[in-house]
């Protein structure tokens, strides 16, 4: 009786995992959903507690106070613009969680199964490529390690590690008393997790999260085979499952494959060829001032903001909500533009921009936001730059090639706060900044936007 | 084998459930989905509450039982407070 009941609450738990999972598709059930999840997780923790193979409590009340101080203590402190570190740092714990409860299994085991040992050896792999690499990532998006570590035959290497990993996996899987295989595996997958993110460069990093958190996911589906527990193989398949549908949005928003950011090297290089930034700027570029701005704003009917990482770098969140609370009180139209890759990971600026409580029905994703340019008087791009650059439709041979951008150029009017003309990511010069309506307007993103404030109250 | 073709089309069809909704989430959502889902891999915690209390006299399976624990609790109870922070700011002003 006691298995049942606590699989048919591990039932329960699934069935909640899903449903908060369905919460998160609209701003108004989120919070609900996210609830949903959590009361799934302590469900899953209560059932377990009965299971009659626990002896004793003592480690375990250790282990969730300490992991629960821990983990408060993260998730109250951080601020919205580190989400990316945190999403990263906690990815890796996820892996690492796994690959430890797949240690401990394989010492408590008595004649495992192949379905046991294969687990335990994927786990094993998977948790500890997950950890290193997300630690990697982290510490790269925290800018302490900024250098590409690169060196010739780097792929070859790599691959000769992931041999050797799945060599000592199989080690395992045809001596299970061999539990050096699985322990030397995971040093080699370790180095291995190091040698794979190190090369990649800071602007890939939202590609390379979101491939970590389906990995973590993947880790603990593998412990749920280990342990055959269904709602550790539900649980994870989920993550696995959303992890790998944002990479490849993300991807598709960069215009990279995964084998690409991985091991193309460093990201995205500068074209050799293509036109310098003297041809395309020279005698073309129309510098603006913030009561030219408010002018156009006058006889203005629709206004889209676009905000690059820029934007959020300044600090200038709640001075555009000023703005844009100015400009609907003289019954302007304002929405936000907003590009996949506007942030530091998948909808990392509509977070930015919904702390300075900016309403989330105005964020609007690229695809709606393009149909709309054509009746838009102004757009107003602050601190963005390769997410915008027409060159992504036109050129067909530059870093940026069929990259998707927003088609603010589109627009009657095109102003751009910007600190200087110095290139984006991609390493290249935009045509955007010398077509015939765009104005720039020079100065850090945050006291450009409050001069238009002060510029648009006095007209 | 039996038990792991039953484990293998529960994780199938979990993969097809998952890949179902997660479609249907906005872009807006996409960073708590993230850390949201980040808090659910933190159900390896069923795991490591086996191994931490699988017996009175603590062992090498205890102790990387008790690791476990710690890791997977920071995850599930600091992603599922972190989204539920983000979520909260996300507002509709009429």
């Amino acid at each position: 009786m006691g298995i049942t009941l606590i699989n048919l609450a591990y039932l329960v738990a699934s069935v909640l995992f899903i449903l908060g999972l369905k919460g998160l598709t609209h701003p108004r059930t989120a919070v609900r959903g996210n609830s949903l999840g959590a009361l799934a997780m302590l469900l899953a923790v209560l059932a377990t507690l009965l299971d009659q193979r626990i002896l004793s409590f003592e480690y375990i009340l250790i282990g969730v106070v300490v992991g629960s101080l821990i983990g408060v203590a993260f998730a109250a402190k951080i601020p919205m613009t580190s989400m990316p570190e945190l999403v990263a740092i906690f990815n890796g714990f996820g892996g690492v969680a796994s690959v430890l409860v797949a240690g401990a299994a394989l010492i408590e085991v008595q004649g495992p199964s192949h379905q046991f040992t294969v687990s335990t050896a994927a786990s094993g792999l998977i948790g500890t490529v997950t950890f290193w690499g997300s630690l990697v990532a982290f510490f790269k998006l925290m800018e302490v390690l900024k250098r590409l570590i690169q060196f010739p035959g780097q792929q070859f290497f790599n691959g000769l590690l992931t041999l050797v990993c799945i060599g000592l996996g199989g080690w395992l899987v045809l001596e299970p008393g061999q539990m050096d295989a699985f322990w030397i595996m995971v040093c080699v997958a370790s180095l291995l997790g190091v040698m794979l993110v190190v090369p990649i460069g800071g602007a890939d990093m939202p590609v390379v999260i979101a491939f970590l958190n389906s990995c973590s996911g993947l880790a603990a589906a593998a412990t749920g085979f280990v342990l055959d527990n269904n709602v550790l193989i539900i649980a994870g398949s989920l993550v696995g499952a959303s992890g790998l549908i944002l990479t490849q949005i993300m991807c598709k928003a960069m215009n990279r494959s995964l084998g690409n950011v991985f091991f193309g090297g460093g990201g995205a290089t500068p074209a050799a060829s293509g036109a310098s930034d003297d041809e395309v700027y020279a005698g073309k570029i129309k510098s603006t001032s913030a009561d030219e701005v408010a002018m156009l704003f006058d006889t203005a009917r629709r206004v889209v903001i676009v905000p690059g990482y820029g934007m959020a770098v300044a600090q200038a969140q709640h001075a555009v909500r000023d703005l844009a609370d100015l400009l609907e009180q003289r019954g302007i139209e304002v929405e936000y533009g907003i590009h996949p890759v506007a942030g530091r990971m998948p909808g990392h600026m509509n977070v930015l921009l919904a702390e300075a409580e900016i309403s989330y029905d105005k964020l609007v994703e690229m695809d709606r936001i393009n149909a709309t340019f054509q009746q838009t008087d102004v757009a107003l791009v602050i601190g963005a730059n390769d997410v915008v650059n027409p060159l992504a439709r036109e050129d067909n041979s530059g870093p940026i090639a069929g990259m998707p951008i927003l088609d603010v150029d589109k627009s009657r009017t095109v102003v751009v706060i910007k600190r200087s003309l110095s290139p984006g990511f991609a390493g290249i010069p935009n045509p955007l900044f010398a077509a015939d309506n765009s104005l720039m307007f020079f100065g850090s993103a945050k006291e450009a936007v409050l001069d238009l404030v002060t510029a648009v109250k006095e007209s | 084998m039996e038990m792991f073709v039953a484990a293998l089309t529960v994780f199938v069809l979990a993969v097809f459930i998952g890949f179902e909704i997660i479609t249907k989430i906005p872009p807006t959502l996409h960073t708590p989905l993230m850390s949201g889902s980040n808090a659910i891999s933190g159900v390896t915690l069923v795991g490591a509450l086996l191994s931490a209390g699988s017996s009175e006299d603590p062992t090498l399976a205890t102790y990387l039982g008790l690791s476990a624990l710690v890791f997977a609790t920071i995850n599930a109870v600091g992603g599922f407070m972190v989204t539920h922070r983000m979520l909260s700011m996300f507002k509709r002003r009429d």
